[in-house]
């Protein structure tokens, strides 16, 4: 009996394979863009905080206030709050689900090298930023690309809720079941944990390509 | 069946009671309302929402524990299992309710599993952490003393590894608290159910979008607070990060 | 790039950190000509490590003058004046995502050198300080904590600083790689001259490497300011003549530094 419903959802994939790619393509979009979005704001701020050693309490807090917000509550005041296109509200409440672990991650990930390697490079010259480029940066990125996991794996959550509001993309099958029935709702959910899965893994690797090159031992 | 996940009704009308100003006119936070209802929909799902998050951690904890201690013994385990956490972790919390569905149906087991899951990701990586992070001239001065293995890990290891895993603890609690809401979607249960009614309103209802939000947050807040004290009250040595 | 050995004058440098009682260093004033090592010694709290980091402007000063063959350190660039100044610490503070040959490499990069110039020069260094040519490629995690400390010092001449700066270099090392370091610094030291400013807590130290001592006391005071073979004739005052351990060993320790070629 329930193996039948299995059986549906999984035809349903090719049978629709279209339109679940179509909404898949909106899940993207809203994802990506968010995430882009997030990066540029919080990473330069994460990273120039850390550099500093300043802003510690803010990082904290906002990486906490963050992960006690529901998204959902987040899509539903941004909604009330901003009124761009539906689409527009879900992207707002995405961007700042993302920030605060870009924003915390980059920061711990600067703020934590190793003093003494920082305090040689301020005492042979190096400016300012060429010590968080050439220095901090490359030191902290396994840190830091975890940041960019854990917010992907955020928003592409997130963005699957924002279709019960209408937001567009897979939720949308997801949140409508009367429509699509069972078996379009369960593939539907198959195709957003793939996509899930494939980011989340696709980062991963780059984690540990980026552990891998900055400590070096043959 | 079909209609198994014909769970969510209609749109819901929120009862305004009386023809209250506030309400009709829209405000973020009508008091009247609150008081009024705190009774019959904001304290049962307040409690409903503690249950739920108890049992998630709860069981969460004891899974990762174990994971860990078998992670920290075999070493060759630590990497696959963590990978484990992070695979689950990474699943969509709507459509991992909606993938149980069909196997565990409408009850609460469908919700805890997905909540269980996502502790893991945190609780084992901060447990297994934590016992890695103990000074090896530590374990050698036990050693030394005449300590057994088992005497070691208990009264040394274990016990200097409590701030990382009280530490993972609060992570874990504070997101399950949040993503418990999403519960709602599919059992009517938990502060989820007034923010949904809230949000499936014609005009999204904002004082009971703001009230149960602030309650999950609050929530969220005391219990992030209380396992802080817990860890202060276990860590007697000294002021930990 | 830089060559010359330079004169390092200090007039008068105060650091005061505000809040706290007293001076960090207070109006130290003296003069190392080019091409000496002048250590700086004292008990912790004396200053000595504020003092060194006060020339590469890693620490601002709060009154008085340090000059580099005449010219303010304010007057240059902080960056610049940095890049032309070898600089030591006990940590060495290796770059972990670089090569040793990377590490080597770092100033004479920023001054533009070619990668080419700069494989050339960091074998030179390799050895110069005594270290095989297979090291070029390894990373610091692979290295001792002597080698790390060789590399550190290969880093610091890369430029050909005319002033090298060295916060207790040898501190961390373990006491015979320690002796085996300090005898091939000094060989070093023949070799290029340079003038190098030298802080360390171990008076043994001060005495095998200095051409002068500078003793500072508790508050960034200078006690004493001479050749090693002069204070311990002529200590100045008590708190001198206890800190340098006057008794036959020292005498005997002196009388070792001479045969040590230079």
């Amino acid at each position: 009996m329930i193996a039948s419903v299995f059986i549906d959802a999984f035809r349903f994939i090719p049978d629709h394979a279209s339109l679940l790619f179509h909404k898949g393509v909106g899940t993207v979009e809203l994802a990506f863009a968010a995430l882009g979005i997030a990066i540029g704001l919080a990473l330069p701020l994460g990273l120039w905080l850390g550099h500093k050693h300043r802003g510690l309490f803010l990082a904290l807090a906002l990486s906490n206030f963050g992960r006690a917000l529901p998204s959902i509550v987040l899509i539903g005041f941004a909604i009330l709050i901003f009124h761009f296109s539906l689409f527009g509200d879900c992207m707002v409440a995405l961007i700042v689900i993302a920030i605060p672990p870009i924003l915390t991650n980059s920061f711990f990930a600067v703020d934590g090298v190793d003093r003494d390697v920082v305090e040689a490079a301020r005492g042979m010259g190096l400016t300012e930023a060429q010590i968080l480029v050439r220095v901090e940066l490359p030191l902290g990125l396994p840190l830091i690309v975890a940041g960019l996991r854990i917010a992907s794996v955020f928003v592409i959550a997130t963005a699957t809720i924002a279709g019960i509001v209408g937001g567009g993309g897979l939720g949308d099958i997801i949140a409508n079941p009367a429509a699509y029935r069972d078996a379009g709702v369960l593939g539907a959910s198959y195709c957003v944990a793939a996509l899930a899965l494939v980011t989340a893994g696709a980062l991963a690797l780059l984690q540990r390509a980026a552990f891998r090159r900055m400590s070096p031992t043959t | 069946m079909s209609g198994l996940f014909l769970a969510k009704g209609g749109p819901v009308i929120p009862s305004f009671g009386k023809a209250d100003k506030c309400i009709t006119h829209q405000h973020w936070f009508c008091t009247s309302w609150v008081q009024k209802h705190w009774g019959d929909i904001l304290q049962p799902a307040l409690i409903q929402h503690i249950e739920l998050t108890l049992l998630a951690v709860g069981i969460g904890f004891g899974i990762s524990f174990a994971m860990a201690l078998i992670g920290f013994r075999f070493r060759v385990l630590d990497a696959p299992l963590g990978a484990f956490g992070d695979f689950l972790y990474a699943l969509p919390s709507l459509s991992l309710f909606v993938i149980l569905l069909p196997i565990t149906g409408l009850t609460w087991t469908t919700i805890e599993i997905p909540l269980v899951a996502y502790t893991l990701f945190v609780l084992y990586r901060n447990t297994i952490s934590g016992l890695k992070a103990v000074p090896a001239e530590v374990l050698e001065s036990a050693r030394g003393m005449g300590l057994t293995r088992m005497q070691t890990f208990l009264r040394v290891e274990l016990r200097l590894a409590v701030p990382t895993i009280i530490a993972g603890l609060r992570i874990a609690t504070v997101s399950t608290i949040s993503i418990g809401t999403i519960a709602a979607f599919l059992v009517a249960d938990g502060l989820g159910k007034p923010i949904f009614d809230a949000l499936e309103a014609p005009d999204i209802f904002k004082t009971e979008l703001v009230a149960s939000s602030a309650l999950v947050v609050g929530l969220a807040l005391v219990a992030d607070g209380l396992l802080l004290l817990l860890q202060r009250a276990l860590t007697p040595w000294g002021r930990v990060r | 790039m830089p060559g010359q050995a330079a004169e390092l004058v200090f007039d008068e440098a105060t650091k005061v950190y505000p809040g706290r009682e007293g001076a960090a260093v207070h109006e130290l004033s003296l003069t190392v000509p080019a091409g000496e090592i002048c250590v700086l010694v004292g008990p912790s709290g004396g200053g000595k490590t504020t003092a060194l980091k006060l020339v590469n402007r890693l620490i601002p000063l709060t009154s008085g003058d340090i000059r580099i063959d005449g010219r303010s350190i304010r007057d240059h660039d902080v960056v610049e004046l940095r890049r032309s100044i070898g600089y030591v610490i006990q940590q060495v503070g290796l770059f972990p995502h670089y090569t040793v040959e990377g590490n080597i490499g770092v100033v004479p990069r920023l001054y533009g050198e070619s990668k080419a110039w700069t494989k050339t020069r960091s074998g030179e260094l390799l050895e110069l300080v005594g270290l095989d040519q297979s090291y070029a490629k390894r990373y610091p995690a692979q290295l001792s904590g002597g080698e790390r400390q060789r590399v550190g010092l290969a880093r610091a001449l890369a430029a050909n600083p005319p002033l090298m700066l060295m916060d207790e270099p040898f501190g961390a090392i373990d006491p015979i790689v320690r002796t085996r370091l300090q005898d091939e610094f000094l060989r070093l030291q023949g070799e290029l001259r340079k003038t190098v400013v030298f802080v360390t807590h171990d008076v043994d130290e001060a005495i095998k490497l200095g051409d002068r001592i500078a003793i500072l006391r508790e508050g960034g005071v200078l006690a004493q300011y001479d050749t090693p073979a002069a204070i311990l004739a002529k200590p100045v005052d008590k708190f001198v003549a206890d800190f340098v351990g006057l008794d036959a060993g020292a005498v005997a320790r002196l009388r070792a530094r001479a045969d040590v070629p230079r």
